[in-house]
């Protein structure tokens, strides 16, 4: 009523946003849906009896075949999904959700379409390819379901800027505070200044390990000195380190959730081109 | 008759009119007083005519609305430059031959009517048969009170701060009058000026809000001085002596503004003994129709009668001279607009007659005067409908009143069924939501038989509300009315809850008060009108958070049916205001309807579970309950209490790939809307930066051009006629407003893919846009979330979340305790 102050607020729209992560949507739907596609893929493929073998070319090893091509095609296409903010009722957390567990069911699917028969040709370049997309992918659950806390914990609410404008803050009060210091030590400093923490291999930056690092080193190097200016430069050198070690583990948490797409993605390009191979040389030599 | 009063000589003059204040008002008056022959004195306290327009800023466009109205005076005006109309007073003011005293400022009036003494300033005398006050609401500052204020470079006012350069200037009061003319004088650092501001306390508790924070920018940027604990101790020539919490201490100043406000022309109206609506400020003299107070012989027109236009002031002032002068049958000159707006409606009635009939018909404006009420007609339509036309649709956009004049129409309650009707009756009014939320219409209203409605906008409509007690208390008993039909469901009728209304009382709560509390007696109900509360109990010495109430919901009706102690604290979350209803009408009210009991009683044994819930917990109560009532506390801190639709990110699930961002961005012009990586997190639940469409928003208070609206599903939005001046973004305290230019169009999403064109998804870069800036530079605009308002599934920031990281809650839905149980 238009005199009448509304107390269901927003109930002109209906979206539902449920506090479920993407491996519980709606109750494990795509998992079940998952299942039971691996369940009917094994069921037909144990319940037929080809001659003279099971293979890719029986009408189970075609439908099997033309499932996990369609399949692998729209598992492809999450990438464009993510990017393509339309309009509609879409959820990309669903997406996500399917495109884990039919992924994963393609290690049923695709096995079976094999009828196990491998060998050096770009049939089973193209199941190799898979296999590597889906552990990739695996890897990537892994990620996504056991980092996000850790990296919630490691930032303490600062943002990633926050964090490097708190470095260059403590830098310019050592930089203020070294110039008392004698050749040798703010050579350290210098050194543990001049150092960016950004410029290090994928290694080093995966196992947030950094035995060279030239904080660490400065730290070491005043360690012995007791004079005020020095005590004071190595408690903010110290002071940095922490800053800079929480840096270090945001930047390694966040390699670790992104890594793996970077085998994930290319090998999916790969894939799509060894399939296509694989169904063109499959027809060709029909 | 009359001159000047020479060198400390008392003057005495005798007249029939004596006019007070030479405005637009008071020289039309004067004019039709001299062009009559009646003799007469026109009081200007100043040393010019019509002061408040000649403190225009020089060259302003003054208007001449409402265009349809017709002038009547001696003295012409049209719209122009402030000069030019100044010129044409001054020169027709001579040719009237009309009888001016400068720097007349009157004091005091005394007698009654056919023998009014007025005495000015000075100690001179003036007789008058009638008194015109015709003083406007500008009032007189107040002088400052120390030795050398009378120095002359003491002022009151600051026309043009751009005037002053390199001096050190010194403002008084931290008043908004004080704090823009310090940050205008200090705004352009090439004038060299260098500014002080005075405050005499540590707060700044009169000013705006968001011109106390643009001040304290300018101290913090070094423009500015601002000295707190400091008064006026003396005034020397080039110096200021202040005294300060430590002791007395001397400035250097060459100009001192003093901006302690004025006293308003109230007090002196009230001394002359007349009398106002309203003790509220807004509250205008109870006036006659022909102008005359309740002091019989004093007469009131102009800004101080409620006209601020200048065509009405002038013919205000033609009409009372008129009317003095013994002219009964003059009509006003609003005549022809009233006459051309009642034209259409049917039943050949004469002006005089409808203002008659919805004066008396329509129960708000009962308690007004016909002077009033004809005002309020120019502000508002007069619109007829025959039977099944619909007055308003739901979802409409409009803000606007509605009086029902004649007829009665149908409120289709069901958004869904439109055979499910409501009645609303003659004299009563619709749309009143308009007024407190400024959301769309609820619901569509159609006339039930041939109709008049009356339609207020809301400025008119809010200025009734202000001006008149008994029209407030009109639409506030009409409103509690409606929510309490509304919440306590259909079936009940007007008179049901008649007593209710009747008893009820409407109380502020400060953020923070206690309204029930946990194990008092007391069996009064309270609905939540504005605002919302939080429910809690004391469970083994730690208070345990049960849930939250939106505005809308009701509490205490445990105690009325059980007849127990509260079992549960209830306080305000923010400001919150409530609607007390006696529990003994509610009680009656239960025994007369068993269906209303019977739905009371299946709320509170659901209330009763959750509380043997948490009883149950008591035991191993620790972590898990404890936990949940410090989130829900931090999620209120953090503003969820005003909100009424909020994204939270659960980082138990976020990976941070700031899909959310750019999801945003490219849904909106390519600016993102939200920034996911900011803001405050507790137990992994992370409140980031985004609008969470408060319920009373900050936002809203301070936009000229009224952009900021609120949408059908709640969302609070800036449409497309912002004039990008910050306000809302210096007033939004969660900070979600961002001011900035649309970004040059980005190529498609597959044409970056495959062929790396654009910037990608997301908000392009600034290097990218400074680079593809297409011609003209965009102006700078407010940007906030609109909740995807008009996109096709909703909010994308959710939809694009690819771990269902985001979420979008309300907190009523989601601050529950029993949701714990749930989760069991």
């Amino acid at each position: 009523m238009a005199s009448v102050s509304e107390t269901g607020r927003g109930a002109n729209r209906e979206y539902q946003s449920s506090h479920e992560g993407f491996l519980r949507h709606r109750g494990f739907r795509w998992m079940k849906i998952a299942a039971a596609l691996c369940v009917i893929a094994i069921a037909a493929y144990f319940l037929t009896d080809p001659k003279p073998r099971p293979s890719g070319s029986t009408w189970v090893g075609y439908t099997l075949g033309t499932i996990g091509a369609l399949l692998i095609v729209w598992l492809s296409l999450l990438g464009i999904r993510k990017r393509a903010i339309t309009e509609g009722r879409w959820s990309l957390k669903a997406w996500t959700s399917a495109h884990v567990y039919l992924g994963l069911s393609l290690i049923v699917v695709a096995t079976l379409h094999t009828g196990f028969q491998f060998g050096w040709n770009v049939h089973t370049l193209a199941y190799a390819l898979m296999m590597l997309v889906i552990l990739s992918g695996l890897f990537g659950i892994w990620a996504y379901s056991s980092l996000p806390s850790a990296l919630s914990n490691n930032r303490e609410q600062m943002t990633q800027g926050q964090m490097i404008d708190a470095i260059r803050a403590l830098d310019r009060q050592l930089n203020d505070a070294a110039q008392p210091l004698a050749r040798a030590q703010s050579d350290l400093v210098i050194a543990a200044l001049e150092e960016d923490p950004f410029a290090v291999g994928l290694m080093r930056r995966l196992s947030g390990n950094y035995p060279q690092c030239a904080t660490q080193a400065a730290i070491l190097g005043l360690a012995g000195e007791h004079d005020a200016a020095c005590e004071r430069v190595e408690k903010l050198l110290v002071r940095r380190k922490a800053q800079l070690e929480r840096l270090r583990r945001q930047m390694r948490l966040k390699a670790m959730l992104e890594v793996w797409l970077y085998v994930h993605v290319p090998a999916t390009m790969a894939l799509l081109a060894a399939l296509t191979a694989h169904i063109i040389s499959v027809f060709y030599y029909w | 008759m009359a001159a000047s009063g020479g060198e400390g000589e008392v003057v005495e003059v005798s007249v029939r009119i004596a006019i007070v204040g030479s405005g637009p008002a008071g020289l039309s008056a004067a004019g039709r007083a001299a062009q009559l022959g009646i003799s007469h004195v026109l009081l200007e306290k100043t040393d010019h005519l019509s002061d408040t327009i000649y403190k225009y800023q020089k060259g302003k466009h003054v208007m001449a609305t409402p265009s349809s109205l017709v002038l009547r005076s001696d003295l012409d005006f049209e719209a122009g430059k402030r000069e030019a109309i100044l010129d044409i007073w001054d020169e027709q003011t001579a040719s009237l031959k009309i009888d001016v005293h400068y720097d007349a400022d009157v004091v005091k009036i005394e007698g009654e009517k056919g023998a009014f003494v007025l005495s000015l300033k000075g100690g001179d005398t003036i007789r008058a048969e009638a008194v015109i006050l015709a003083i406007g609401t500008q009032g007189n500052p107040n002088l400052l009170r120390c030795a050398g204020a009378e120095l002359p470079h003491v002022q009151y006012q600051l026309d043009d701060p751009t005037e002053y350069v390199d001096e050190h200037v010194t403002v008084v009061g931290t008043g908004d009058a004080g704090i823009e003319n310090a940050l205008g004088l200090a705004a352009d650092p090439a004038q060299g000026n260098v500014v002080t501001i005075l405050n005499r306390g540590t707060e700044f508790a009169r000013a705006k809000p968001a011109n106390v924070k643009l001040l304290q920018e300018a101290e913090a940027a070094g423009r500015i001085t601002i000295r707190y604990e400091t008064t006026p101790a003396e005034v020397r020539p080039g110096e200021f002596v202040l005294d300060t919490r430590d002791g007395q201490e001397t400035i250097r100043c060459d100009r001192i503004i003093a901006r302690t406000g004025s006293a308003p022309p109230r007090t002196f109206v009230e001394s002359c003994g007349i009398a106002f609506t309203s003790p509220e400020r807004e509250a205008f003299p109870v006036l006659s129709p022909v102008f005359e107070t309740t002091r019989p012989g004093i007469h009131v027109i102009g800004a101080l009668a409620g006209y601020p236009l200048i065509k009405h002031c002038m013919n205000q002032g033609y009409d009372v001279v008129e009317f003095l002068n013994g002219n009964t049958t003059l009509k006003p000159a609003d005549e022809p607009i009233l006459a051309e707006k009642f034209a259409p409606l049917s039943g050949n009635r004469s002006v005089a007659e409808w203002l008659d009939l919805f004066g008396s018909r329509i129960e708000i404006f009962r308690d007004i005067s016909a002077l009033q009420l004809r005002e309020l007609m120019l502000d508002s339509d007069v619109q007829a409908f025959t039977k099944g036309q619909a007055v308003f649709e739901r979802n409409e956009p409009g803000s606007s009143l509605f009086a029902i004049a004649q007829g009665s129409v149908l409120v289709e309650v069901s958004k869904d069924d439109p055979s499910i009707t409501v009645p609303i009756r003659e004299g009563s009014i619709f749309g009143e939501v308009g007024l407190i939320s400024g959301r769309r219409r609820g619901a569509t209203i159609r006339a039930a038989e041939d109709l008049i409605v009356v339609e207020l906008s809301r400025a008119a409509a809010l200025k009734l509300i202000a001006t008149a007690p008994a029209a407030a208390k009109a639409v506030n008993r009409i409103s509690v009315e409606r929510q309490l039909l509304q919440i306590f469901g259909s079936g009940l009728t007007r008179e049901d809850v008649a007593e209710l209304v009747e008893g009820a009382e409407v109380e502020e709560a400060r953020a923070g008060k206690i309204v029930l509390k946990e194990g008092d007696e007391g069996n009064d109900i309270y609905i939540i009108r504005r605002g919302s509360m939080i429910v809690e109990r004391d469970i083994a010495g730690k208070s345990v958070f049960l849930s939250y109430l939106p505005a809308g919901s009701y509490v205490g009706e445990m105690a009325v049916i059980d007849g127990a102690p509260r079992n549960a604290t209830v306080r305000a979350a923010i400001r919150s205001e409530v609607i007390r209803l006696p529990g003994e009408a509610f009680v009656r009210l239960l025994e007369k309807k068993p269906a209303l009991l019977r739905k009371a009683r299946s709320e509170v044994e659901r209330r009763k579970e959750i509380n043997s819930f948490i009883e149950g917990r008591k035991e191993n109560f620790s972590s898990v309950v404890d936990m949940y009532s410090q989130t829900a506390q931090f999620l209120v801190d953090n503003g969820i209490g005003e909100a009424t639709d909020v994204l939270l990110i659960d980082e138990t699930l976020c990976v941070g790939c700031d899909n959310c961002e750019k999801a945003c961005a490219d849904s909106h012009d390519g600016l993102s809307r939200l920034d996911r990586e900011a803001g405050t997190t507790y137990a992994h639940l992370h409140v980031p930066t985004s609008c969470r469409h408060c319920e009373h928003p900050h936002c809203m208070a301070d936009c000229p051009p009224n952009a900021i609206q609120r949408g059908v599903d709640g969302e609070v939005f800036i449409d497309e006629t912002c004039i990008g001046c910050g306000n809302c973004q210096r007033n939004c305290p969660y900070g979600v407003i961002r001011m900035d230019a649309v970004p040059p169009k980005k190529s498609s999403l597959l044409s970056w893919l495959f062929l790396g064109k654009g910037p990608g998804p997301g908000e392009p870069s600034k290097t990218w846009r400074k680079k593809n800036a297409e011609g003209t530079e965009q102006p700078k605009k407010a940007i906030k979330c609109d909740m995807c308002s008009g996109i096709d599934g909703g909010p994308s920031c959710v939809r694009a979340c690819p771990t269902g990281a985001a979420i979008r809650v309300s907190p009523e839905a989601y601050l529950s305790v029993a949701l714990l149980a749930e989760e069991d």
